[in-house]
């Protein structure tokens, strides 16, 4: 069973939802009372009492904010003071996914351990099999010394009666660079330098304690608050995310401010015929391999984790950064916010002088909600620049490089493999492939499994979203046939 | 027997508070009741409209006549198990 957002990551929409509501209602004065809303008395803690419930929630609220609760200062500083100064800030501040310590439940350090089921048997293929010698026989039962135990999971495998279990710590498990790790007391927390920003940790964590730095008030401000021109760029993964036909979207868009609505897939067009170029260059050349640029996540973890593939991801610039490019010629003034299903993008836009804000499709979410509207009613409004096929695909799995390879068409040979999902086992892949060689020669790089689709940021199922997007990409016309 | 029917509401607020996730019911259902229920995808039941803060409540799932508030994906399985142990019953 497959249900991507738990009831921590639900919290978190209902949140930013009370957080844009508190913005309209009277700038943040009252939002010291949205832990206590969320949080009322008469309802069963998920936590240890209510209290801490509202603790953590005041945390999750700072975030929301824009606020890193790793920065507190003063635990009494109220919500209501950490909104006037958010209202205050002219700029983002900077990406980073942070634990709230508080919530964070310290779990056990990844272990093996011997369950109730061992009945300790005859054979003791465990010992047997242990490479460490970490396995004797105590009141008639395996166990093991956490001194001598190395981790590798034999004892594991060769149970008979399935009695030694393997107990993960969920963020680390999920962090493909070991970024997040704990500390003496066993709270996780995250070294900013190694983070590549892909959120899985923020996705896994069952008590909701990981938290990143929202930039939906900046962009609630400088819509309802300034006549500045906010142009919105849509990325591809938009389709499906919300009920009713992506015109709609684009009018309910306009309805909450932004003047003009422009598809990253347009972006992406440009991506495509670029990387496609750049593929031909390489080949020529006598290059061997050439990975996708386009997943932020994945580029960074070239850059800062496996030295091993970074000369072979692709030069090509990103869609976000060819859109803004484009948004930016056409009005040097306007405001450019990037909306998409990715965290990492707000890390890649601080790098983009033309991508001034980034949100989520669950920010821009909460601001529909917050504001009453329902897109289903809104008037239908068209994209300023129509997109192609190509374009459309990046969000789906195999999307880019079948996008890139129906370009070079039989230009050259192109020997596509998918890596979907950026893993601890697929960076250690990547590293392979840098040092020892591919047997193919382009390499598509995504950090979520299934695509943009699957993203943290993302709000409908990603098998759903995945049929809208190939709906719409069937729409499209053939980028080859563009004049 | 007839099947159970599930509204899930996908008016705007609440798709985004929760109802996309109940649509995981289409594809990956539990199995014992993959069978005997029939998903509708309904628009803005209005339910939501009563009072300004009324989304709270959201999101809103019929099954059969049984209004959920505050649906969730656990919610919605347990109502329609009950509902399927009543006709059997």
């Amino acid at each position: 069973m497959l249900i991507p957002k738990n009831n921590a990551n639900q919290m978190r929409t209902r949140i930013l939802i009370k957080i844009a509501e508190s913005y309209f209602a009277d700038k943040f004065k009252n939002a010291d009372r949205i832990p206590l809303e969320l949080r009322p008395k008469e309802q069963q803690p998920s936590r240890c009492c209510i209290y801490k419930d509202r603790a953590v929630l005041k945390y999750r609220c700072m975030s929301s904010l824009g606020f890193s609760p790793e920065e507190e200062t003063d635990e009494l500083k109220s919500l209501a003071q950490y909104g006037e100064e958010a209202l205050q800030r002219t700029k983002p501040e900077k990406a980073q996914l942070c634990v709230i310590d508080i919530a964070c439940s310290a779990c056990i350090k990844a272990q093996y351990m011997v369950t109730n089921a061992c009945r300790g048997c005859f054979a003791r293929p465990c010992q047997m099999n242990c490479p460490k010698e970490a396995i004797s026989f105590v009141n008639g039962r395996a166990h093991i010394d956490p001194d001598k135990c190395v981790n590798c999971g034999k004892c594991h495998e060769v149970c008979p009666y399935h009695s030694i279990i393997r107990i993960p710590v969920p963020c680390e498990e999920a962090c493909p660079v070991g970024a997040i790790t704990k500390d003496e007391f066993g709270k996780e927390h995250i070294n900013h330098d190694t983070c590549i920003s892909c959120g899985k940790c923020l996705q896994s964590c069952p008590f909701g304690a990981i938290v990143e730095r929202s930039q939906m008030v900046d962009v609630l401000k400088l819509l309802n608050e300034t006549d500045k021109k906010i142009v919105a760029m849509l990325a591809p993964a938009i389709i499906g995310q919300f009920p009713g036909d992506i015109g709609n979207v684009v009018g309910a868009l306009k309805k909450v401010g932004f003047s003009d609505v422009i598809e990253v897939a347009v972006g992406a067009d440009i991506t495509t015929q670029k990387e496609a170029a750049e593929f031909l260059e390489k080949m020529e050349k006598g290059e061997k391999l050439m990975t996708t640029s386009c997943c932020p996540a994945y580029f960074r973890a070239a850059q800062v984790h496996i030295p091993e593939i970074q000369p072979y991801v692709s030069h090509t610039k990103t869609p976000m950064y060819y859109t803004a490019e484009l948004v930016k010629k056409e009005h040097p003034d306007c405001v450019a916010v990037f909306v998409g299903p990715c965290l990492a993008k707000r890390a890649e836009a601080e790098y983009d002088p033309n991508v001034d804000y980034v949100l989520t499709f669950e920010e821009l979410g909460a601001m529909f909600v917050a504001t009453g509207i329902n897109i289903d009613e809104c008037e239908p409004a068209e994209f300023t620049t129509v997109s192609y096929a190509q374009g459309r695909q990046f969000p789906l799995t195999g999307g880019v490089s079948g996008a890139v390879a129906s370009i070079i068409g039989d230009k050259a040979e192109v020997k596509a493999e998918r890596i979907d999902g950026l893993t601890k086992e697929n960076i250690r892949l990547l590293k392979r492939y840098g040092s020892k060689g591919c047997e193919n020669n382009m390499l598509e790089v995504m950090c979520c499994e299934g695509g943009c689709i699957s993203g943290p940021g993302c709000i409908a199922l990603p098998k759903k979203a995945s049929r809208a997007v190939e709906a719409y990409v069937a729409q499209g016309d053939d980028l080859n046939n563009k004049k | 027997m007839d099947k159970v029917t599930v509204k899930i509401c996908s008016g705007t607020s609440c798709f985004v508070m929760g109802a996309a996730q109940i649509q995981a019911l289409e594809f990956t259902p539990p199995a014992d009741i993959a069978d005997k229920i029939e998903i509708v995808e309904v628009r803005c039941m209005n339910l939501c409209k009563d009072i300004k803060t009324k989304y709270n409540k959201g999101p809103f799932v019929m099954v059969n006549d049984e209004l959920i508030e505050e649906a969730t994906f656990e919610k919605v399985v347990t109502k329609i198990r009950e509902i399927i142990k009543a006709q059997e019953g």
